[in-house]
């Protein structure tokens, strides 16, 4: 029995269209995903780390009044929400991996301060830099 | 905060790109058709959604990097003015003084006295995070600075 953060949620603006991205285009796999009524609980995670869950939830009443839903959305198409990092072994297969999927980097992998890092976004906003793992 | 936000994810696509080359020129015509609107409404929807016109946008992003290169490298300043996107040192570094309150050989001699660990903090965030939040124009914060002297040179 492991003790610690377990989920993890972003707000995304499509469950469908995130869960998509997540799955098929970086490779993550579906943890959760189940509907009660109209809301929907959906987790994925990283295939060789079992124990975080990155959650992919939608600003939406009742959870949040409607007013807040729409600023989230529109914070969230900004790019204003907090960083996401992914750490991996080697950031430029990384890259090629997700940029043969349709991924748009935006930031292409560049080499500095003894290490490599990229940057992408999902489709919604959320911002991800790619970093390498020492 | 009325704006679309699929309009948003549009303009952020052309923050995007000056992100990832601020060095370069960004027209409004080039940034309008990153995302995919009309020109007319492009620097309009910009400023709304982001607080600041695309142009000036990117002169902080440019002040931003020639701030982390004096930092960071030993690059002389006629060398990071035109790595980071000046075409005239001149500009480079009266834009620089205006915008910071010092110029780029004083920021880096400030810089290098305090020395700091920041390894673990990638690399990125630390420059956004001292990237300068210029909400009013160049031009005017130079006339607020200079009380009487008019100049309405803004990019560089």
């Amino acid at each position: 029995m492991s003790q610690g953060v377990a989920v993890v949620g972003i707000y995304v603006s499509d469950q469908d269209e995130a869960l998509a991205f997540y799955t098929e285009k970086l490779g993550f796999e579906v943890h959760t995903d189940v509907k009660n009524g109209t809301y929907r609980w959906l987790t994925v995670r990283y295939p060789e780390q079992s124990v975080v869950q990155l959650g992919l939830f939608v600003p939406e009443s009742p959870m949040i009044d409607a007013d807040s839903a729409r600023a989230l959305r529109a914070l969230v198409a900004k790019g204003a929400m907090p960083p996401l990092v992914l750490e991996v072994k080697d950031v430029r297969a990384t890259c090629a991996r997700f940029e043969s999927k349709g991924v748009e980097l935006t930031q292409p992998p560049v080499e500095r301060f003894g290490s490599v890092d990229a940057s992408f976004r999902d489709p919604s906003g959320n911002g991800w830099k790619i970093v390498q793992s020492r | 905060m009325s704006q679309d936000p699929e309009l948003l994810r549009r303009l952020l696509r052309a923050k995007d790109r000056m992100d990832a080359a601020s060095h370069e020129e960004w027209s409004n015509e080039k940034l309008a058709r990153v995302s995919g609107v009309s020109e007319a409404h492009f620097a309009r929807s910009f400023k709304e959604a982001f607080g600041v016109p695309p142009h000036r946008y990117l002169l902080t992003r440019r002040i931003e990097r020639a701030k982390s290169l004096l930092r960071d490298t030993e690059l002389s300043t006629t060398e990071i003015a035109f790595r980071t996107g000046w075409k005239s040192l001149g500009t480079f570094g009266r834009t620089f003084r205006d915008v910071t309150g010092e110029s780029p050989t004083e920021l880096r001699a400030r810089e290098r006295a305090s020395p700091q660990s920041l390894e673990s903090v990638p690399a990125c965030f630390l420059h956004a995070a001292h990237r300068p939040d210029l909400t009013i124009a160049v031009s005017e914060k130079r006339r607020q600075a200079l009380d009487g002297r008019a100049d309405d040179e803004e990019v560089p």
